[in-house]
């Protein structure tokens, strides 16, 4: 039976007048990816915050690895966030940091004793600077080391966020609009680095973009080793969720196959048929 | 009626939460010791020129104005009694934090802001981290350490400056000049010169993290938060200085 690694109930989030959640209930399982999509101000991004407590909920209930968030405070979260890999939709690299110190960060600052708020009270530095060696060549970025965050292309930032992200290697990922803004190149590279990360390393993930591509390539590709490259694999889609949200509404839930023949008008804008 | 006062109450209650929680993070670890030497040199020594310069030609002025006004009773050799005791009470604490407070709170409204709206800040939150205790703290520590720093520098700067005009201008020789500088003094006016810049630390630092973190709508609001920061910690700069100085007036 796999692990429940997040789970929302009847989760509202209110700011002053505007609700950007309604009522929103799913569970994302171990193992399982899940493709959130909706138009712009549909609550895709307060999804995510939400999850980990970035954003507040109103009223529901939300547990993060079978624990319970709501109602805690922000210093009792930071080890659960700790598990949780986030990549922000513009990269949200630190801009006085290099690609290596923003990569190292969360190695660097990990904490050991639970809720205890110690750093680690000791960094093997060689072991720390080996593994940002691997998360850089993971996305194919081991050359930029000493590169500054203005320094990168667009492309490059969001690879280097994923190398922050998948950086402690955390079961659960979180990813915010992978692929907005890039061109398709790009936006194909950057999905195929989240494929390889979820058959590498077997990570539970969210994905929010409102690119139907995006969500067509994790449900029906996986990564070959062997060469590199995404080849067609039919396992995939039982373990890709497709959510849709419309005004802040979970509208649509369930595999490609009910997402592409659902008669939803506003489903359908989201699905094309090439 | 109740909605006009809802947000500045809101306002208050949240820099006072931010100033309890940075504060309190003085005794809670862990402590970033790197920050807060980045911060100290970035506020103390990046502000050393502006706090010189302040402090030398508020000292000039002085020196003109005093000179000539105690010239007319007959007293020109007071002039470096008089500067030293405004400078160290009220000018030299009062202009430094007022120039700290536009190159700095305005700096931190406008680097923590920028953080904001890329989504640093949540980031930072993401991976674990306190943003208060990782960029508030820091700051708040070095702009407490630096300030009184800065504006014994630009008394005696300005002091300096006093003696410049003195001797140029009124030829008092070096000896009467600083002999008058040096005895007008007493250990009240020490403290309260140092006791000023250390409570308009908090101010500059504070306001300038709260208008930083509180940054809303893009770039544009990053310009707003700049621009709020540096008005509001200077009339905090005002309003305390005006506390303070009733507080040793009423006790000496």
């Amino acid at each position: 039976m796999p692990e429940s690694m997040l789970r929302f109930e009847n989760v509202t989030v209110r700011f002053d007048q505007l609700e950007a959640l309604k009522d929103v209930s799913f569970e994302l399982k171990e193992g399982e990816t899940r493709i959130v999509m909706g138009a712009a101000g549909s609550g895709k991004t307060v999804l995510l915050k939400t999850a980990i407590g970035l954003d507040c909920a109103s009223s529901g209930k939300i547990s993060l690895f079978d624990q319970e968030i709501q109602g805690k405070a922000e210093r009792d979260l930071f080890d659960l966030r700790q598990r949780v890999g986030v990549l922000f939709q513009e990269g949200a690299l630190f801009d006085s940091m290099n690609v290596e110190r923003n990569v190292g960060y969360p190695l660097l600052t990990r904490r050991d004793v639970k809720g205890s708020g110690k750093k680690a009270a000791k960094v093997d530095m060689a072991a720390t600077h080996a593994r940002i060696q691997e998360a850089l060549d993971f996305v194919e970025l081991g050359q930029t080391l000493k590169l500054m965050p203005a320094e990168l292309s667009g492309g490059m930032r969001r690879r280097a966020a994923i190398a922050r992200a998948v950086a402690t290697k955390p079961p659960l990922l979180l990813y915010d609009s992978p692929t907005a803004g890039l061109d398709p190149i790009t936006a194909y590279t950057i999905m195929a680095l989240i494929i390889k990360e979820r058959d590498v390393d077997n990570t539970t993930a969210m994905v929010v973009t409102y690119r139907y591509q995006d969500g067509n390539l994790v449900a029906n590709f996986r990564y070959n080793p062997e060469d590199g490259q995404l080849v067609p694999d039919e396992k995939a889609a039982a373990k890709t969720i497709f959510m849709v949200l419309k005004e802040g509404r979970l509208i649509f839930e369930g595999v490609q196959e009910k997402l592409e023949s659902s008669t939803d008008e506003y489903v359908k804008k989201f699905v094309k048929r090439d | 009626m109740l909605d006009y006062f809802k947000g500045p109450v809101q306002g208050l209650q949240d820099f006072t939460t931010l100033a309890g929680q940075a504060i309190g993070n003085i005794w809670r670890r862990p402590h970033y010791w790197d920050d807060i030497l980045i911060q100290m040199d970035t506020i103390g020594v990046g502000s050393l020129t502006i706090a010189v310069f302040t402090g030398f030609f508020s000292g000039i002025v002085m020196a003109l104005q005093m000179g000539r006004a105690l010239g007319q009773y007959g007293q020109t050799e007071r002039t470096g009694e008089v500067v030293s005791i405004i400078l160290v009470r009220e000018l030299g604490p009062v202009l430094t934090a007022l120039m700290i407070a536009g190159r700095n709170s305005s700096g931190m409204a406008s680097e923590l802001g920028s953080m904001k709206v890329t989504e640093q800040i949540d980031a930072m939150r993401a991976l674990g981290i306190d943003p208060i205790q990782k960029l508030v703290t820091p700051r708040m520590i070095a702009t407490a350490i630096m300030l009184p720093c800065l504006t014994v520098i630009a008394d005696f700067i300005g002091m300096v400056g006093g003696y410049v005009v003195s001797a140029l201008v009124y030829h008092l020789r070096a000896h009467q000049y600083w002999t008058t500088t040096w005895q007008a003094l007493e250990w009240s006016d020490v403290v309260q010169g140092l006791l000023k810049p250390f409570i308009f630390s908090f101010a500059v630092s504070l306001v300038g993290c709260y208008y930083g973190l509180n940054t809303t709508g893009g770039t544009q609001g990053v310009g707003k938060a700049t621009t709020q920061a540096m008005v509001t910690a200077s009339m905090w700069i005002f309003v305390l200085t005006a506390i303070i100085t009733k507080i040793f007036v009423s006790s000496t």
